[in-house]
């Protein structure tokens, strides 16, 4: 089990090399670099620089150097935690990221939390009541839910609110507490506010997971170890939630590693819709406006995430599952 | 798994819908028998068919998708506008109801629209009047388009009887410029349809290509493109999708970035099939009849081409089927964003970006309804190809 975690530990900077160099060549790729952006806003702003001070500026940044020189200074100073900074914001990339990281991933637990909740009783319910109107129901609303983007849910939501209640149902937090600094009464706001971004970035999950489990439960319905348990005078609850489920369910575990990382990045589109403060709304914004250091440096943290989505998914199939951990150990 | 492919696929009595009378005792054996004869003797292709036309939900959407098809073929048929032609003062139309019944007989007409000045805003605020009438009939002339750029025609599948009152049909409502929603409807569909399809048909070559390298040759080629395919699947899809169209420069022609995000999305579509086409190679490469070709002397590529690949061809469809809706999905979300398609060229993203403001949308609530072409269409794909995948197997259960 330790040397099946190391050896994936181990991988890591491994996975993280390759994507800083895509992310470095991401960011190269528009035509016109950092600098000459920063000259054309500092342009716009009135002021302007001199020959020597547009060299001075090219050595800083290196720009000077050939491209893989280039690529070994932005990596060490991302290794060192430097992001640069942002164009736009005048402000260390750094500190913009980490304003926002801490909703990201609490958008995103919160969703994944609601996927589990409601997929699986749904899908143990739609099994075992195989062909009753409930159970259609539940398949309809599931193509349903996984055909619709979330960004559309998003829209038809806030729509319906906007023109029966007159409220608009866009942002985290009520507008007295947008800028104020974290406190209990804050927290409070949040969980009044995240349930609906909450359940529109989890539904489409919540939708898929449902169908597996629903579908790995009637192939387990139907073995003979179900008979025998009936024979044995088991009760059908107790039948049901002490094997089929537990097998059905392993399977499902293993979807964790793609969808965790999923709900990181596919909040990005919802939360631009519903005016939502995480990373998502910074990354467009600055692809948008050419704020490329700014860009990269949460295009890493999306990667950083992904990873470790990948990482925790693989820990818990290992340890849920002991056939993995045996095979591999 | 839908509702209905559950049910066992090959019980006799339910191939091809034909229902046998209850044979008398005795004859049991003879009649199942007749019937194993009848499914052994069938080729892959009608077992496939026999348990695909069994899925209902499946067949219908077919007729959805090949609906669909046709409008990406002929959209000018299907428009009754020019879809670029503007007119601010028309923004904002409703939707126009067709009513079929007029004087006691089938005369379809759609209301009138009449407009006022808001006093305060100044704008204009149009809403439908049922009491004037505008008479439409199907197959009507308008606007001169081509056919495939074979045959020109300006017959269009409806349009206002009298044509001085053609320019007073929209049937979905007009957007922020007056651009007329239908016929938008109906070139967007061109566009996100195709985008779809073309990224699926790079992802499945370059899925075949690499999946049957990995999987016929093994070895060090395995081993990197196993890599590679794990390395892709880890990165964060949309992210990473934004940051490369974000990329493509703002000078080139739709064509040109049409092109560019079909490559951006097969670039990592590829991966699922290739991962399924290495499995099928692993175990058909053990098989008696690889090896039987392989003794009789046929080359490689006859083996891999004539011998392998047929046995999973219907595999590929179901998977293909599959990620097309992904494909759209994604193509709509980038141009919903701003970083897909960009207007002029017209898609279902493009569309939906003039739904992106709230109060816009509760005044002209219509504005909504590509999205719902979008739930359509990839429902549409969803059923078939879910269909497709059960069917795929004829000899599972």
């Amino acid at each position: 089990m330790l040397r099946y975690i190391l050896q994936r530990i181990l991988l890591i900077p491994v996975l993280l090399f390759f994507f800083s160099v895509m992310v470095f060549a991401l960011i190269q790729a528009p035509p016109g670099d950092y600098l000459t952006s920063y000259i054309a806003t500092l342009a716009s702003s009135g002021s302007s620089l001199d020959k020597a001070e547009i060299a001075a500026l090219e050595r800083q940044f290196g720009l000077d150097q050939p491209v893989h020189i280039q690529y070994f200074r932005w990596a060490q100073n991302l290794l060192r935690g430097n992001l640069g900074l942002s164009l736009e914001y005048q402000r260390p990339n750094g500190e913009l990221i980490s304003e926002r990281l801490g909703l990201t991933l609490v958008l995103a637990l919160a969703a994944f939390v609601f996927t589990w909740i409601v997929a699986v009783p749904l899908g143990i319910y739609s099994a075992t009541h195989r062909n009753t109107l409930m159970d259609y129901l539940t398949t309809v609303l599931n193509y349903i839910g996984v055909a619709t983007p979330n960004f559309m849910l998003a829209l038809i939501l806030m729509w319906w609110a906007y023109s029966q209640f007159d409220v608009s149902i866009t942002g985290l937090f009520s507008r007295e507490f947008e800028q104020a600094p974290w406190s209990f009464a804050k927290v409070v706001d949040l969980a009044k506010h995240i349930w609906l971004p909450m359940i529109v970035i989890g539904i489409a999950g919540t939708a898929r997971l449902t169908r597996v489990m629903r579908a790995n439960l009637l192939d387990e319905l139907n073995k003979p170890y179900m008979i025998a348990g009936r024979a044995r005078g088991l009760s059908e609850w107790q039948l049901i939630m002490k094997y089929p489920v537990r097998m059905a369910i392993n399977p499902l575990a293993s979807t964790i590693g793609w969808y965790l990382p999923e709900l990181f990045s596919g909040s990005l589109i919802v939360a631009t819709v519903m005016n939502l403060q995480n990373i998502g709304p910074l990354l467009l914004r600055s692809l948008i406006n050419q704020d490329m250091y700014l860009a990269g440096g949460i295009l890493m943290i999306y990667c950083l995430l992904a990873i470790i989505g990948t990482l925790l998914s693989d820990i818990l199939l290992a340890w849920l599952d002991p056939r993995i951990r045996m095979e591999k150990a | 798994m839908s509702i209905q492919s559950e049910s066992s696929a090959l019980e006799p009595e339910g191939i091809g819908g034909s229902t046998l009378p209850k044979p008398p005792i005795g004859e049991d054996l003879f009649i199942a028998s007749q019937e194993e004869e009848r499914i052994s003797i069938a080729s892959n292709w009608t077992l496939v068919w026999w348990r695909f036309r069994k899925n209902k939900l499946a067949v219908v959407s077919t007729f959805v998708l090949l609906f669909l098809a046709l409008v990406v073929l002929i959209p000018g048929f299907f428009a009754t506008h020019d879809p670029e032609q503007t007119d601010a003062r028309l923004a904002f139309i409703p939707i126009q109801e067709i009513h079929w019944i007029d004087e006691g007989g089938l005369k379809p007409w759609v209301p009138g629209v009449v407009g006022k000045r808001d006093p305060v805003t100044l704008k204009m605020v149009w809403t439908t009047d049922e009491s004037q009438k505008i008479h439409v009939r199907f197959l009507a002339p308008g606007f001169e388009y081509s056919v495939l750029g074979l045959v020109d025609t300006n017959i269009h599948l409806i349009g206002a009887v009298d044509p001085e009152r053609a320019d007073l049909v929209y049937l979905l409502g007009t957007d922020r410029l007056g651009r007329d929603q239908w016929s938008r409807l109906a070139f967007a569909t061109r566009i996100s349809m195709t985008i779809g399809m073309i990224s699926v048909i790079l992802s499945v070559v370059l899925g075949l290509v690499l999946g049957g390298i990995s999987g016929y040759f093994g070895g060090w080629p395995d081993m990197f493109i196993q890599r590679l395919i794990e390395l892709l699947q880890s990165l964060p899809t949309i992210p990473i999708w934004l940051a490369l169209t974000a990329a493509l420069p703002r000078t080139w022609s739709p064509e040109k970035v049409f092109f560019a995000i079909t490559i951006i999305l097969a670039l990592r579509g590829w991966t699922t099939l290739a991962r399924e086409v290495r499995g099928k190679f692993l175990s058909l490469r053990e098989e008696d009849f690889v090896l039987a070709a392989d003794l009789a002397g046929c080359s490689r590529s006859r083996i891999i081409l004539v011998h392998m690949i047929p046995t999973f061809t219907s595999h590929i469809i179901a998977t293909s089927t599959l990620a097309i809706p992904v494909m759209i999905v994604t193509e709509t979300s980038l141009s919903f964003l701003g970083l897909g398609m960009r207007p002029p060229a017209i898609s279902w993203g493009v569309m939906l970006q003039e739904a992106q403001n709230i109060q816009t949308l509760a005044l002209a609530p219509w504005l909504l309804i590509p999205g719902l072409v979008v739930i359509l269409a990839v429902l549409a794909f969803n059923l078939v190809g879910d269909g497709l995948r059960d069917a795929a197997d004829p000899y599972s259960h």
